[in-house]
């Protein structure tokens, strides 16, 4: 489903601050994985996220959705195939606009936009149905502005948006890190509920080391830019914590920094 | 005092178009986009001459549509293709007008006088409200179809619209194209209702947009796009009343209106912001007075 081979990427090549984002990444996800991501701190997990959905292009390497390469479209030709929530509540959804507009925003991921309406009554009738699954009562404020609404709510809809148009893939950069643990506990469980139901290949970066062992099938860690550890779903049921982090100091020979890691 | 005021609907009708214009750019887009002071003059310019060459004058009008949403095209470009900073390349394109505009008038000014008009057998204030409406309405009808949706969205959240699949460059150019289209209409317009077009025309045309923006919101909000259009085009019209009641003032010369557009608009920005901090600091205050209380009630109650 998702291909990624020897993708390297330098920020700043030629100065004194050139830093290596990424070296010879390579990764490889069937149709359905889940795969969670952990790392230090400039391991290169949010590049290779930006690699992946097009913002940053790599300077080798090629990225594969579905067996056709991709690494020549830009980030909104790669949107056809590819959702995306942002670790910042507020990155995902338009706050000036009502929350049925932004829904009808999602609604046209993939399809050209014409002069047609964004919001009519059938489509209203699909928003309300998505809605619901959030359980969180936005289906009932759907001309509400979604400035008026919480980081929290904000988030669930971000995530709602990002997948009721079921994407081949899905991208969850940090996507719960700036929530309060209540708030980040609804959108870690509406995230599970989704991905199973609709069997989204999925990509997901977080700092809690917990979640990553928790949720779904395969765990990666990265370091410097490489990714250090692959760990499948037959070992990955049984990983603590413990081992995770004595897994790290082992292969990179240092202490796991970072500097907002929740450890569980 | 009454055919200054019917004068000065009019007019405000008239530059409720390019009104609008700034309105898309400034306040959907979030593109501060000065190319306005010359595509207003390219519209009359178009308009005027075409006028002047037996063009019937509304298929004038219409060519000055298409000359103004070039014109924004082009900005759109160097904003987005060439990565000019956005003020900057309104900036170089108004410039490149100034040129252009004196080509396509041929010399600094242009009489209309005893040619067929615009407004010839019609009364101004019936077709401009007419025409004023259609563009409002129009306006927020596109605004709900999926293209509107994704321009609003380029303005509210260029991130989140780019990661949905739309191509902000093209919104972008699309909406400013749309707004120099509107602003040229409304030079054109003018043109035919002063009888003239001159070069000199079009220069502080972003302010009084701006200022009409500015006083339409703040006298009738902005919550929807219904309510925002409809603020802009009451705000022209109430600009040029003003504009009227201050000519009307002895001491104040024509001139001054640019000045005095400008502490408008610098009124209109400085008042609301300023009132929201000094309520900001007054709620706050009465908070810490609450919470001081309560804690003290508590105190009290705990040595009781």
């Amino acid at each position: 489903m998702l291909e990624i081979s020897n993708v390297s990427k330098l920020f700043n090549p030629g100065t004194l601050d050139e830093k290596t984002a990424l070296v010879g990444a390579k990764l490889f996800m069937k149709p359905a994985d889940f795969v969670t991501v952990i790392g230090s701190n400039g391991a290169g997990k949010s590049t290779l996220m930006n690699i992946i959905s097009g913002v940053m292009k790599p300077d080798a390497g090629e990225v594969k959705i579905d067996n056709s390469n991709v690494s020549a479209l830009s980030e909104h030709q790669r949107s056809r195939w590819i959702g995306r929530v942002f670790q910042d509540p507020m990155a995902g959804t338009a706050p000036r606009m009502t929350i049925e507009e932004n829904m009808a925003i999602a609604y046209s991921r993939g399809k050209s936009r014409g002069f047609s309406f964004g919001a009519t009554r059938a489509k209203r009738t699909i928003f309300k149905q998505e809605l619901q699954r959030l359980g969180i009562g936005l289906e009932n404020r759907l001309n509400a502005k979604v400035g008026l609404l919480s980081g929290g709510e904000r988030q669930a809809l971000s995530l709602l948006m990002a997948t009721f148009t079921r994407p081949q893939i899905l991208l969850l950069d940090e996507h719960t890190a700036a929530l309060d643990p209540a708030r980040a506990e609804l959108i870690t469980s509406l995230t599970e509920s989704i991905v199973r139901e609709m069997k989204l290949t999925t990509l997901m970066v977080t700092h809690n080391m917990e979640q990553a062992i928790r949720l779904g099938n395969r765990l990666i860690m990265m370091d410097k830019g490489r990714i250090i550890l692959d760990v499948p779903e037959e070992r990955k049921k049984d990983l603590t914590v413990e081992q995770l982090l004595g897994e790290f100091e082992r292969i990179s020979g240092k202490k796991l920094a970072d500097d907002r890691i929740v450890l569980g | 005092m009454l055919t200054s005021l019917t004068g000065a609907i009019e007019s405000g009708l008239l530059y409720a178009l390019m009104a609008l214009g700034v309105f898309i750019t400034f306040r959907i887009l979030d593109f501060p986009d000065l190319t306005v002071d010359g595509s207003f003059t390219t519209g009359a310019a178009i308009g005027a001459v075409m006028t002047v060459n037996g063009t019937a004058p509304w298929i004038a009008v219409i060519c000055a549509f298409a000359g103004g949403a070039l014109a924004g095209i082009c900005t759109g470009l160097l904003h987005t293709k060439g990565k000019i900073n956005g003020l900057l390349s309104g900036i170089i394109m108004m410039i490149a007008l100034y040129s252009i505009n004196l080509r396509i008038l041929g010399k600094p000014n242009v009489s209309l006088r005893n040619m067929d008009n615009f407004f010839d057998h019609i009364s101004v204030m019936i077709i401009m409200v007419i025409i004023a409406i259609a563009v409002k309405i129009l306006l927020d009808l596109f605004f709900k179809t999926d293209i509107g949706l994704s321009l609003r969205a380029t303005g509210d959240n260029a991130r989140m619209i780019r990661s949905f699949g739309a191509n902000t460059d093209m919104t972008t150019i699309f909406g400013v194209a749309l707004s120099n289209a509107l602003v040229a209409t409304s030079g054109a317009l003018v043109a035919q209702y002063q009888k003239f077009a001159d070069n000199n025309m079009g220069i502080g045309m972003i302010v009084i947009g701006l200022a009409s923006v500015i006083i339409g919101e703040a006298i009738f909000g902005a919550r929807s796009i219904f309510r925002a259009t409809l603020a802009v085009v009451l705000g022209s019209i109430i600009y040029r009343i003003i504009y009227a009641l201050a000519l009307r003032i002895e001491w104040l010369e024509a001139s001054d209106m640019k000045l005095i557009t400008a502490i408008i608009i610098i009124f209109a920005l400085v008042v609301p912001s300023t009132r929201r901090l000094f309520k900001q600091k007054s709620v706050a205050r009465k908070r810490t007075a609450e919470m001081l209380a309560s804690m003290e009630k508590a105190q009290s109650g705990g040595t009781r």
